[in-house]
């Protein structure tokens, strides 16, 4: 996963590692409070859009477990619920 | 080869004299006595050499030091095989002992093949890890990282049993995800063809298509003896794995054991359940970690306010009240117009002190002062005018000219000299050329007052005549009678130069001459 995420970068295209480093960034760059005012106004907004999309992501967890069936030759046909217990 | 169907032959046909067999009828015989009498055995030897056929079959030797068995295994039994026979390896192979009657040779149809013993398994294992790793297939560079956050999981394993359910438990504990089975036989002889297509199969799902491509793979087995995980040691399932572009963590057995695909997979996990949670990160913890940021972030953008609020307050603080500004200038400009009545006539004061200072010093005495000064300044260089260089130069001009007369009267002199001498020396050679020399020599010029008589004829029209001689000149009248030298004239009046009768006749009376020239000097 690389980390060459622009600050332009729309932030739904955004893995949620990505998404999550671009934040952490932000959140830095704030702390340190040597942005100019207007721009970490900006950078709050796309750090609160960051935060959104990480949380969606992780929010998201919804748990499928499905089993492949095969037919005879083996290859895969289509799906059924696995209850594995 | 024949001792072996020397025994049973007998033994069907006991001591008749029998008619002759076709060799097709005996060789059928041969078969099925063969067949018939071992039915199905084991065979416990060496695999020699190994011959796949273009048709699919499998053609080997089963050998030990002594003696060496045909085996064939056909095409459709080789997938069932749990163990492919490879040369050198020490093998137990099951099947039917069989003949072919078309070369009259025997050999066994093996439908099974196992390894035997676990020192020739671990023997083969090192001897197909040593094959893959010389091709590259376990260098680090090859391992692919593993997603972050996968969405979904394709697992390849049993359907049933303790290891998918470990697997799902930890995932849901974790961080619930998608989880896509591929059901397969984990041990046994369809094991390693059955993972091996897992893997392929999971690889050629399309992103998002009705059976979504995973994007890790996760392959997994619970522990069991070294026979029970073989077929992951199989070379299929290793290369499968080595081909996979979805990462792949393998997760076979318990922590000692180590199987192939270990070697070649992205990531080993000691145990299935270890396996889920290299798959996936803490879904709370993440939870966590994002509210921490988003609290951080607030509280970084308020800060950002805060602290430029707080510094324009400072700021503001440090400006001063406008009427402050003002208090300084006001209070000088009182300064400034309570001293500016003084001011003017303390100026006023203070010109006349400079006037009066001036004035003090000005006084005739000064000026006399300045005068003297100037006189003697005057006397001074008049005493210094004099005559005496003027004299002296006029002097000096004086020896100059002198000197310069002198040079010239030399010069003048040198130069009538010089004159007198080209004067001389031309005078003389006039003398020489002149008529004068040739009156030496007799001839003699005759002359009527001035002019010069060359002709007979004129002199005798004259009443005088003048003859100049050398020495000197006599007047003669001439009577005009004078025959006797009239053709002795006509013969030299053609030159007025003196012609020699001419001369003659002065000379005939040169006596004459003497005394008229005498007395004319």
């Amino acid at each position: 996963m690389t980390d060459t995420t622009s600050p332009e970068t729309p932030v739904e295209e955004l893995s949620f590692e990505q998404a999550m480093r671009a934040l952490e960034t932000v959140v830095d760059q704030l702390e340190r409070g040597d942005v100019a005012l207007d721009a970490s106004i900006a950078l709050y907004e796309r750090g609160a859009a960051l935060k959104k999309r990480c949380e969606d992501e992780l929010k998201r967890a919804e748990e499928k477990v499905a089993a492949i069936t095969l037919d005879a030759k083996g290859a895969p046909t289509g799906t059924q619920p696995l209850d594995a217990g | 080869m024949s001792d072996l169907f020397d025994d049973p032959a007998p033994s069907d046909r006991p001591g008749q004299n029998a008619p002759e067999f076709t060799v097709s009828e005996i060789s059928g015989e041969v078969k099925r006595t063969l067949e018939g009498t071992f039915g199905r055995i084991r065979v416990k030897g060496e695999v020699g050499r190994v011959f796949k056929a273009r048709s699919g079959h499998l053609y080997y030797d089963i050998k030990d030091d002594r003696s060496v068995l045909a085996c064939t295994t056909w095409k459709g039994q080789i997938s069932s095989l749990s163990v492919v026979p490879e040369e050198g390896l020490e093998v137990v192979v099951t099947g039917r002992l069989t003949a072919f009657g078309g070369q009259s040779k025997y050999n066994m149809n093996v439908d099974e093949v196992a390894v035997a013993g676990q020192g020739a398994l671990m023997a083969l294992l090192e001897k197909r890890k040593k094959q893959l790793e010389s091709e590259g297939l376990f260098a680090p560079e090859r391992k692919k990282p593993l997603p972050y956050l996968p969405q979904i999981i394709g697992v390849v394993t049993s359907p049933s049993g303790a290891v998918i359910r470990d697997i799902l438990h930890r995932l849901r504990d974790r961080f619930p995800r998608k989880v896509l089975v591929w059901p397969v036989a984990v041990q046994g002889a369809n094991c390693a063809a059955e993972v091996a297509r897992a893997i392929d199969g999971f690889n050629q799902l399309t992103p998002g298509g009705a059976l979504p491509r995973p994007d890790l793979i996760i392959v997994a087995r619970g522990g069991g003896s070294i026979e029970d995980l073989w077929g992951f040691n199989e070379e299929i399932v290793a290369r499968a794995a080595a081909g996979s572009q979805i990462p792949l963590i393998s997760a076979v057995g318990h922590e000692t054991d180590t199987t192939l695909i270990d070697f070649v997979s992205d990531r080993r996990a000691p145990t299935p359940t270890a396996a889920a949670e290299l798959a996936v990160p803490v879904r709370l913890e993440l939870l966590g970690w994002v509210e921490q940021q988003g609290a951080r972030l607030t509280r970084g953008a308020g800060q950002a306010v805060q602290i430029r609020r707080q510094r324009l307050n400072d700021l503001s603080r440090a400006l001063p009240k406008p009427d402050t500004l003002l208090e300084t200038p006001r209070q000088r400009l009182d300064q400034v117009s309570y001293r500016l009545p003084d001011a003017l006539i303390r100026g006023v004061d203070r010109r006349r002190l400079k006037l009066s200072e001036a004035a003090a010093s000005l006084r005739p005495a000064t000026l006399r002062q300045l005068v003297q000064g100037r006189r003697d300044g005057l006397k001074n260089l008049s005493s210094r005018l004099s005559l005496r260089p003027i004299e002296r130069e006029v002097a000096r001009q004086g020896d100059r000219l002198t000197q310069l007369a002198q040079r010239m009267n030399a010069l003048q002199s040198q130069r009538l000299q010089q004159a007198r001498r080209g004067l001389d020396a031309t005078g003389r050679q006039l003398e020489i050329l002149s008529y004068k020399a040739t009156l030496d020599r007799g001839y003699a010029v005759v002359r009527h007052g001035s002019d010069v008589v060359t002709r007979a004829a004129g002199a005798r029209g004259a009443d005088h005549l003048r003859i100049e001689f050398a020495d000197g000149e006599i007047a003669v009248h001439p009577d005009g009678s004078d025959a006797g030298a009239k053709t002795v004239q006509q013969s030299t009046a053609q030159t007025s130069a003196p012609s020699k009768p001419a001369a003659r006749k002065p000379k005939a009376d040169p006596g004459q001459d003497d005394g008229g020239q005498g007395t004319l000097f």
